[in-house]
């Protein structure tokens, strides 16, 4: 444990798990959805749901989706400046999922045509989990420079990633899939020690077998 | 050495004759591989927010988001204003207060060690310094004594309302800001030791009991306690009041009471004060508002 952990870190209140975690979730969506959203629908479960206005997790949320950061003294107007930027975002206050852990938001994400469905929860301390992509059980914490891919599951995929992380200097931390069933889609979620090129994406992204992909650089 | 031991620490300041802050900052730039000066720099930037804080909580009565709470610390600054009686005490707890209201408005804090208990340690810590004309440099200094002594409370027992109640959160605050004060008054590292030993035991058994599991009711009242029980702890150390039990002991007791602490008293806003009758319908009228839309 840091020194900076125990004083620290800077947030903007009143809670580092309904406040401070919330808008890492909303970051954490938007970093996987690999755009800005123009409208998203946002539920919030269980503890989230029953406390969530008071701790402005609602107003966390979609600042998170705008990419402030959760020290941003910004987020309190995070409904004005979602309008600002074109933004239209639902949230609803779900109630109770015994389900899902005590602080979780459902993110639902569109652009045009493209929708991204996340679930993510609030451990504590501002760290989070995100628990589903898609439908894809997941365990991203958001706290590694890293890339997610969703990929026809076809043989050579993995390589040609891994292999241009390796030309580009990139070292891998951790690594991921997560399949369905045999044949089927997979996603791919890697953790890297190091912040990724951002043409790493144009080379995913022209891959026939490569369906999504978003790079997760934190700052 | 155990790095986990505030017995082991101050033994080695009292060996080697020098302040605990002195020690914390060497050990940390060795295990995260950056310099005293970067530390010191990040300390910095800590505690200028810390006095933007404890000048801005004061200034005004302004309402948190839910609406329950807001301008405690306003209102009791203004009311000791020119008044011999509270002195001190009474001026760190409206700073504390002032602290936490900002917290409870959404404002930018520093989590210390939480953000529920974020006013206790600028609010004793900086109206020390302010009432002695303490330096920048030996303010920031005393952090690191309280950040240390966080870390070794996270280390043995827990931070965390949640995992160990208020005495946790808002009694760890209190521990941290009494060593800090006591190295910021020149008290001696075994003085650092028994004032956090006298802190923690003040509020052993404390529980979280959030009015509608915000971080407000009595979070922000607790916050001024917590800078009172800090001062009045660094005094009793500085006057050679020892501890009967030793420091590391009352954390190891204060972690035992978390264990044995019901669920319904951790931040779950079950049981205390957030199941009073009040603290009930309070909970069920803010929750009551109903989905929104916003386009």
């Amino acid at each position: 444990m840091n020194l900076f952990d125990v004083i620290g870190p800077v947030m903007t209140g009143p809670s580092s798990s309904h406040t401070a975690g919330a808008v890492r979730i909303g970051n954490a969506a938007l970093d996987l959805f690999g755009r800005k959203p123009d409208k998203a629908v946002i539920r919030l479960y269980n503890s989230f749901s029953k406390t969530g206005r008071g701790h402005g997790t609602d107003k966390a949320l979609i600042a998170g989706l705008l990419g402030f950061a959760p020290d941003n003294t910004r987020i309190l107007y995070a409904l004005e400046e979602a309008k600002k930027s074109g933004l239209t975002a639902e949230v609803e206050f779900a109630g109770e999922e015994p389900a899902y852990h005590a602080n979780t938001a459902e993110v639902i994400m569109y652009h045009g045509d493209e929708k991204m469905d996340v679930l993510g929860k609030s451990i504590g301390g501002g760290r989070i989990v995100i628990t589903r992509v898609d439908g894809y059980e997941t365990e991203y914490t958001g706290e590694y420079h890293g890339l997610m891919t969703i990929h026809n599951d076809v043989p050579g995929v993995v390589s040609q990633v891994t292999g241009s992380l390796a030309e580009a200097g990139v070292n891998i931390a951790y690594m991921r899939l997560y399949r369905e069933r045999e044949g089927s889609e997979v996603m791919m979620i890697i953790d890297t020690d190091n912040h990724i090129p951002m043409e790493i994406k144009e080379i995913l992204n022209s891959h026939p077998e490569i369906k999504k992909a978003a790079i997760l650089n934190q700052n | 050495m155990n790095r986990s031991s505030l017995e082991e620490l101050v033994k080695l300041a009292e060996r080697e004759s020098r302040f605990l802050s002195d020690l914390i900052k060497e050990r940390e730039s060795l295990e995260t591989g950056l310099s005293i000066a970067e530390i010191t720099q990040t300390m910095g930037q800590m505690y200028d927010i810390m006095l933007d804080n404890y000048r801005q909580g004061v200034e005004s009565d302004k309402r948190s988001v839910s609406g329950l709470t807001g301008g405690e610390g306003w209102r009791l600054k203004n009311q000791i204003k020119g008044r011999p009686h509270g002195g001190i005490y009474a001026k760190a707890a409206a700073h504390a207060m002032g602290i936490s209201n900002i917290n409870a408005s959404m404002g930018r804090i520093v989590a210390a060690p939480t953000a529920g208990s974020c006013g206790i340690i600028p609010g004793s810590v900086i109206t020390l310094a302010m009432e002695y004309g303490k330096t920048r440099e030996e303010v920031v200094n005393s952090l690191f004594t309280a950040a240390c002594i966080g870390r070794i409370i996270a280390e043995n027992a827990s931070l965390s309302g949640a995992e160990g109640g208020c005495q946790a959160e808002c009694g760890s605050a209190a521990a941290m800001a009494a060593g800090a004060g006591v190295e910021l008054c020149g008290g001696t590292p075994r003085q650092v030791s028994n004032a956090v030993a006298f802190a923690l035991k003040a509020v052993m058994g404390l529980v979280c009991d959030p009015v509608a599991g915000l971080v407000e009711s009595p979070c922000i009242k607790r916050n001024g306690f917590g800078a009172v029980q800090a001062l009045l702890a660094m005094d009793m150390a500085l006057a050679g009041i020892d501890s009967v039990i030793p420091a590391d002991e009352v954390i190891s007791a204060m972690d035992e009471v978390s264990r044995a602490m019901p669920v319904s008293m951790k931040e779950t806003a079950e049981g205390g004060v957030a199941a009073a009758p009040t603290g009930k319908r309070i909970a069920d009228y803010l929750m009551n508002s109903g989905a929104y839309c916003h386009n």
